[in-house]
Parts: C-alpha cells; structure tokens; sequence
C-alpha cells in the first residue's frame, strides 16, 4: 500500500483474531496508516482487503475500489474519546448499532452490554462532558467494539490519558480484545501507539515503521528483546522476562524466580512479563552476596559497544539477559565472552506487567 | 501620579495575570469611540416622551409596522438557514477550485450598499428583470410585495449566517465526523446527527445576528419592495417616515429598535461568553 504524498510504502498483515501494534517516531506514517485502513484516505497506489473482501484497490491495472468508511466494518478509536458531546454515553454506544440498521431496542441492549464489558454501565445516562477522562474513553472503546467491527483500530488510545487513567483503561482494553468472553470480539486489531506498555499488556506482534517504511517486524518479544531497528531499540532496549506472575515478582517457563514490583491487574499466575532497564544491573566477577534479590550466573556471549556504555549480553540457563556497565567498568573487569559473570538487579528496578496471549 | 500610588494600584491586582502594557495614550481614542456609540444612544433615550410612549408604540401604523418587520425578519432568518447552512456545509468541507472566489461572492451583500442590493434585486426579480419572462409564465408578482421585503432581508442577512455557520463548522473540525463514519454512519446521518448539533450553538448566533440584521434591513427593502403600510412598510421604514410628520412616534419606534439591538447583541455575546463546545 502506498501514500506518495505522504511518504508512505507499507505492506502488513493482520492475522484474524490477533493485535499488531505499530510502532514509529512521529511522522513514520502510522496516522497516514490508519486513515488508510479506515477509509478516510485515497491511496495512490495498492490494495487493502479484509476477510478476503477487497476495500481499496487503486494504482494497479484493475478497477478502482474505494468502499466508504461507514460501509467498511472498520472501526476507529483515537487518543482524543470524541464522544458526541449532546448524546448521553449509552445513545453514543448506541449510536453505531443504529447507523447499520439496529432497532432502537437491540442498539440500547447492546450499548448497554458493552458499557457493562467496559465497567462504565453506571455511566450509561451520563453527558460526555460530565465523565473523567478515562471513563470517557472507556465508552468510546464499548463504542467502537458496538459496531461489531471486522477490525478495530486503536490510535495512540491511551496517549492522552493521566497515569492513573491510563493503566485502568489499558486493563479494560486487555479485557475486551484478550479476555476471549466476549464472542463479539473484532476480527483483527491494529493499535499505534508510543508506549511500550501497551504493546507488552496487549499486541501479539509488532510492527516498526520508519520513514514511511516497515523497518522491522515480527512477534512481541523478538522484536523488543533484540530490535533491529533504531526506533525500537530507543523504546525497547529493555530486558524482557516471560512467565507467569507471582504474588511478588515472576516465574520463568524454567523457573527462574525474578523478584520485582507487580502492577495492580496483574493477578498471580496470569501472563506476565518482568521489564528491567539494563542500566540498572550489576555485573559482578563474583558473588557478591547482600540483599539485592535477584542474582543471576551468566555467561557472558557478546559485548557490545554503546556509546559510553558496553552491553554485556549473556545467558542465564535459556534465558537471555543483558546489561549496560560504562567502558571503565567494563574494562577493569576485563569482561570476555564465555566469562562466567553475576548480573545484580534490585527488586524495586524491576516491573511486572500483564501480558497479552 | 506618585511612584507610590502607582505602586498601590499593582498592589490591588496581585494574584492577576499581567498583561502586556498598553501605552496610555491609547485609552483617549478608545474612550472617544465608545462615546461615539453611546453619546447617539443616550441622546436618543433621553429625548422619548415617556408619557405618550404606549400609546405612540400602539398606533394602528406602528403595530401594522412592528407586525410586519417580526414576520419579514422571522421568515427571513428561516430562508438564511435553509439557503446558508448547505452554503457553509459547501464553503467549509468542500475543495474544488474557485472556492475562494465563491466565498467572496457569497459575501458580497456583507460590503454592498443595501440600496445597490435592491436595486440589484429589482433588475433580477422586477417587473422588467431578468427574470421578468419566467416569472410571469409562472404567474408570480414579487416586487413591492411581502415577499419582496423577505428577499430583500434575506439578501442581505444571509452572509451573517454563512459566516458564523462557516466559522462553526471549522472549529468543530471532522474528527468527529470521521469517527462517526467509522462506526457505520452514512454522510446524511453523519450530517443531521454529528455535524449539525455540533454546530448548533454557532448556527443560533448566526441566526440571531441575521434576524437583527433583517430587522434593521431600510435600503434594500424601500428600492426593492416600496413603502406600502401593512405590506412593505417595516419598522425602520416607519421610523423614517413618520420623522417628519410624528417624531415622537419615530423616537419611540426607534427605541424599540434598539432594544431589540441589545437583546440580540447581550444574546449573542452571552452564547460566546459560555464558549461553545
């Protein structure tokens, strides 16, 4: 698919049922993206299909095609909730079932429904104007999946939420798109975002563009553990541990206990990942005992230069750790592949989060 | 003033945001152009009979007058939102070139002499018009009618509505627009459901301004529609000629006038005060 105006040359895929997350800097193209995908613009050249329907076709030998937004079973939900402000939240809801020929009866049911799913039912009589801003875009999300779209797509959803707001609405979408109850889920769900939260709690692959283009993609955590691109390493370049969350941290598939700060909403022995910033481990030559929790033998099986900082990349069992020590420090443990070394990590340097899948 | 009491004065704003300095001289030309506004209205009231007021407002001419202008003024204002929203609608979302000079054409009535306008109305829709032949096999007579005063208003009135409807509909922008679209909602439901009472607070003060401006409407509506009593012969149409014969019937049809004026200016700045969403 391609935008020449906008600079933009892309070719993805969303598999039924599964989130990709689009990741870039701004102005890579994921808003010119998403218009696209939606319906909202022209492009100058490719084609867009859904579930084997063709909705844009335009450039190559061929007829044109150019189905309408409101004929397309895409639907959109951006930063800003853009509740209509004179409908109450339940005839927003509402408002979408009854476009695509809903009786009034069946579209009130079902808004009613999905501001239950989205924990928001008690605000169903409430103006827009009178809802905080992550109940607003939590009756925007129910407003979104009311439709039933075929693909859902979430632009930079929690972008423009506080830090309270943020993770409440992020738990909310993990529900919907995740939680596998809700037999209307979309088919398949696109979401830009900046933030690497999202990404972890909700997309099951990634995609990086830069410059208008795919600069990488493949699942979650091969591409956060070990990017490719420079736009990936500057969000990732975080040292990503899955499992399963415990009471005070989380286990590994071959047990390895990593001690860390749990999230509210993530319940023990659900999907978790533990983020750490390589910045905050310690190598040490040898065991250096005393309280930091998590003490890891590594094998060291690359160095890499960063700037002022070395990263040192090793493997702990299957696990695949690294760890970001200035040139001085590096050099005086005069660090080595196949050196067997200790990675040191303080619990409160470590975040577990919900995962998706 | 002393050093002292200028230091008191910015001692009773404390807490207040400053804002940039005015030089002083400024405030003499202001203050002489609000005096140019109000000086007229405070002459104007001060010379009322009080006494005689009812009964000069309710003379059988006067509440033929008053009659006739709130019924031209109201029908106007309905013909501006059903000719000037769709223009606005046109104006705001449309591209297509020309564009700009369509704007300037619809804004024209806006910087016309009214009486240019009427007279313009009369070569279009008189008796001899360009239209004359069309009109005639259809049977309609509309110079020097009623009709002739709505149009006249209606002229120019509508650039009033087109204005504020356009400036409404930018400032609301489409991503609403947008949003509803995507959730399944044609371009006419997108229009009478999103569009529509999103800028229904500008297209009430653009109704509001384009009423009082029909009601004001005086050389327009005497070129193109005369002065007949209970047909064509609105308020200020009566305000003038009843100057020479009755003027205090004039004044008190004037201060009706401008009563109606503050209404709808206090209206309309109220609406703008509230800031509309």
């Amino acid at each position: 698919m391609r935008h020449a105006p906008r600079g933009l040359a892309v070719d993805l895929d969303v598999p039924p049922g599964e989130v990709l997350a689009v990741l870039g800097p701004n102005g890579a193209g994921k808003s010119t993206l998403l218009d696209l995908l939606a319906g909202l613009l022209r492009p100058t050249a490719g084609r867009i299909a859904l579930d084997g329907r063709v909705l844009t076709a335009a450039g190559a030998t061929g007829r044109e095609v150019l189905v309408p937004a409101h004929r397309r079973g895409v639907a959109l939900l951006a930063q800003d909730p853009l509740l209509l402000p004179h409908l109450s939240a339940a005839d927003n809801v509402a408002f979408g079932p009854r476009s695509t020929g809903a009786s009034r009866r069946e579209a009130r049911e079902r808004a009613a429904r999905w501001l239950d799913a989205v924990g928001a039912g008690h605000l169903a009589a409430r103006r827009p104007r009178r809802l905080s801003g992550g109940q607003a875009q939590r009756v925007a999300i129910a407003r979104a999946l009311a439709t039933r779209p075929r693909l859902l797509l979430l632009d930079e959803p929690m972008a423009a939420l506080d830090v309270t707001a943020a993770p409440e609405v992020r738990r909310v979408l993990r529900e919907v798109l995740r939680g596998g109850q809700h037999p209307e889920r979309p088919g398949g769900v696109v979401l830009v975002t900046h933030d690497l939260l999202d990404v972890l709690a909700l997309a099951d692959r990634v995609a990086v563009l830069q410059d208008g283009r795919v600069a990488e993609r493949g699942d979650v955590h091969e591409v956060l553990t070990r990017p490719r691109s420079a736009f990936a390493a500057g969000i990732a370049g975080l040292v990503l541990l899955t499992g399963r969350a415990t009471a005070d941290g989380l286990r590994t598939a071959d047990g390895t206990l990593v001690a860390g700060l749990v999230d509210d909403g993530c319940p023990p022995g659900g999907p978790a990942v533990a983020v750490l910033d390589p910045a905050a481990v310690a190598v040490h030559a040898a065991d250096p005992g005393g309280s930091p929790r998590n003490r890891w033998r590594v094998t060291v099986t690359q160095l890499e230069p960063r700037g002022r900082a070395v990263r040192v990349r090793g493997r702990h069992g299957p696990l695949e750790l690294f760890a970001d020590v200035t040139v001085e420090a590096a050099a005086e443990a005069r660090l080595a592949p196949g050196d067997e070394v200790h990675f040191v990590v303080k619990a409160t340097a470590v975040r577990v989060h919900a995962a998706g899948g | 003033m002393s050093r002292a009491s200028r230091a008191g004065r910015r001692e009773r704003r404390a807490g207040e945001p400053v804002g940039g300095a005015l030089p002083a001289w400024v405030h003499v030309p202001a203050a002489a152009g609000l005096l140019l506004v109000l000086v007229p209205l405070v002459a104007i009231v001060a010379r009322v009979d009080w006494p005689r007021f009812g009964e000069l407002v309710t003379s059988p001419s006067s509440l033929a007058a008053l009659r006739l202008s709130l019924l031209t003024a109201t029908a106007s204002t309905a013909c501006c939102l059903l000719l000037g929203v769709p223009m606005a609608l046109v104006l705001a979302r449309g591209s297509f070139p020309g564009l700009r000079v369509l704007r300037s054409v619809v804004l024209l009535p806006l910087v016309l002499p009214p009486v240019v306008g009427g007279l313009a109305l009369l070569y279009a829709l008189g008796r001899r018009g360009l239209l004359a032949p069309a009109l005639e096999v259809l049977g309609v007579r509309i110079a020097f009618s009623t009709a002739a005063v709505v149009l006249a208003q209606t002229f120019v009135a509508l650039p009033f509505l087109v204005l504020s409807a356009e400036g409404a509909l930018r400032t609301a922008g489409q991503r609403h627009e947008r949003v509803a679209a995507t959730l399944g909602a044609r371009p006419g439901r997108v229009l009478t459901r999103v569009t529509l009472p999103l800028v229904a607070p500008g297209l009430a003060s653009g109704a509001v301004l384009a009423f009082a401006r029909s009601l004001g409407e005086f050389g327009a509506t005497l070129t193109f529609a005369g002065s007949l009593e209970g047909v064509t012969r609105t308020l200020p149409l009566e305000v003038y000629l009843q100057r020479e014969s009755d003027p205090d019937a004039a004044v008190a049809l004037a201060l009706v006038l401008v009563a109606v004026s503050v209404v709808v200016v206090v209206g309309v700045r109220g609406r703008e005060g509230r800031g509309s969403p």
